[in-house]
């Protein structure tokens, strides 16, 4: 078993912090699932539910960056602690901006709720289920410092791409077809590509995730390769 | 690029008091002009490994050393060696500061160069070793006031240049600021920072902060063995042993 910290009141204020982490998560989540379905089932109160949330989030995001700035300035956290400590106040800003996403569909659902439906497309439903798969699987690689459930994260978002690109020329077609869907096609192209957004927040997170847990940076390869590159030559 | 050779070089070192095993088969290398940090629990043997590097561990009755420890490629272990020489090279600061109390300021700052035989003007070493510890300017007009006068923080400086003055390689500094306050502390650290453009220095110190603060390597010790030794930076942020990792983020005990 893992040792516990010698000092009890920093235990608890680390697992503190990780209790609010995952608070917010599971917030998220939940804001996402909402305002997907405020989309595909013509839901606005689901959507009134969402922009309701999204103040909860906001604070939480505020507690979690003032737990963390205490905890910086207080205990000088050191290796795990320390990558736990700074891949919180990382992460808290990306499921501040998936909540702030969760807002822009939400409002998306308004305006297309109010409108007469279009005809279903099934990638949307597709990118929308698999946006909320990635997000719950980089929460639980978060959990469990999981590092094989992040990197399948990073994989998948690969595919979340590709869905996009697709659904992105479907309703491009579609408004082409007929000008009178423009508008209602413009809305759903948003919520198509808030969710695609989603999915970059969630790499993020398990980008973070693998940092807190090997100690190893993996972002931005390339320029940090063409870096090293350039140091090389100099 | 040439690789730079080690300033210290330990190799096997063991060292007992009587039979208790106090270290067991150390080996760390040391570059030139760098700080090596070594912490670890009460009792984990940093203060001993400190004192094996200027064979001052042996002054203890019943205790001993095994192994080699090199000192630019020259094992201060080896039966030709004086030891008295080894401690010329190899300066020590200790953790409460001990001044010579009956004496000046200035008498304190040449008494190696007086110990060591030196036999002309001392004046000369004795303004750069001051400057060189930071405490000439507090100091130099009143060379000749009592080395006791001073605060607690200057006399450690002016244990310092005492060690600095018979021109040293290598610096040993056991716990150097943990019976100063907070500002003390801070000039000391300061101080080591500056000293490292021409020494080598080993300091032992409790204060983990104080670690990642002032040193380049560090190295953690525990009963007795050296269990990580590696890049300040990666001690603090990712060790690579569990037991470095408990003991950084404060789980032992």
């Amino acid at each position: 078993m893992a040792l516990a910290h010698t000092d009890r009141a920093y235990e608890s204020e680390l697992k503190d912090l990780r209790e609010k982490l995952l608070s917010m998560g599971g917030k998220v989540e939940v804001a996402i699932s909402r305002c997907v379905r405020s989309v595909t089932e013509r839901d606005s109160d689901l959507a009134q539910k969402v922009k309701e949330g999204e103040r909860e989030i906001n604070r939480l995001e505020v507690e979690i960056d003032d737990a963390c700035r205490r905890l910086l300035a207080l205990r000088q956290p050191a290796a795990s602690d320390l990558r736990f400590i700074t891949t919180a106040l990382k992460i808290v800003t990306d499921l501040e901006r998936m909540g702030d996403l969760a807002v822009n569909i939400a409002q998306r659902a308004f305006d297309l709720n109010q409108a007469p439906p279009l005809r279903p497309f099934p990638d949307l439903t597709k990118l929308a289920d698999l946006a909320q798969e990635q997000l719950k699987k980089a929460l639980d690689a978060f959990v469990e410092s999981d590092v094989q459930k992040a990197e399948e994260v990073m994989k998948g978002d690969e595919l979340l791409d590709a869905i996009y690109k697709k659904l992105f020329n479907e309703l491009l077609t579609f408004m082409m077809e007929d000008p009178r869907n423009i508008r209602r096609t413009t809305s759903l192209m948003f919520v198509a590509k808030h969710l695609e957004r989603l999915g970059d927040h969630t790499t993020n997170v398990a980008e973070m995730v693998i940092y807190m847990v090997r100690g190893t940076d993996l972002r931005h390869p390339r320029s940090r390769q063409a870096e090293l590159e350039r140091q090389g030559r100099a | 690029m040439q690789q730079p050779q080690s300033q210290i070089s330990v190799q096997s070192l063991n060292a007992f008091f009587r039979s208790t095993r106090a270290l067991k088969d150390v080996n760390v290398q040391v570059l030139p002009r760098s700080v090596l940090a070594v912490i670890g629990p009460s009792g984990c043997g940093k203060s001993t490994f400190l004192r094996c590097l200027n064979r001052m561990h042996e002054l203890i009755p019943g205790a001993t050393a095994t192994g080699q420890v090199l000192i630019d490629g020259q094992d201060v272990y080896s039966s030709n060696v004086d030891p008295v020489m080894v401690r010329r090279r190899v300066g020590m600061v200790f953790q409460r500061p001990n001044p010579f109390p009956t004496m000046s300021i200035f008498d304190n700052a040449a008494a190696g160069l007086r110990l060591n035989g030196v036999r002309n003007s001392y004046a000369e070493q004795v303004e750069k070793s001051l400057r060189q510890s930071a405490l000439w300017d507090e100091v130099k007009d009143r060379l000749h006031a009592a080395a006791t006068s001073l605060s607690g923080g200057q006399q450690q400086r002016l244990c310092i240049a005492r060690a600095l003055a018979v021109e040293p390689e290598v610096l040993l500094m056991d716990e150097p600021a943990s019976a100063l306050d907070p500002i003390a502390t801070a000039r000391i650290e300061e101080l080591i920072r500056e000293l490292r453009e021409r020494y080598t220095i080993v300091i032992v110190t409790h204060n983990m902060q104080q670690a990642a603060r002032v040193s380049d390597w560090t190295a953690f010790f525990y009963m007795g063995e050296l269990v990580e030794c590696a890049p300040t930076e990666k001690i603090f942020t990712n060790p690579k042993e569990q037991r470095t990792e408990d003991y950084v983020t404060g789980k032992f005990g």
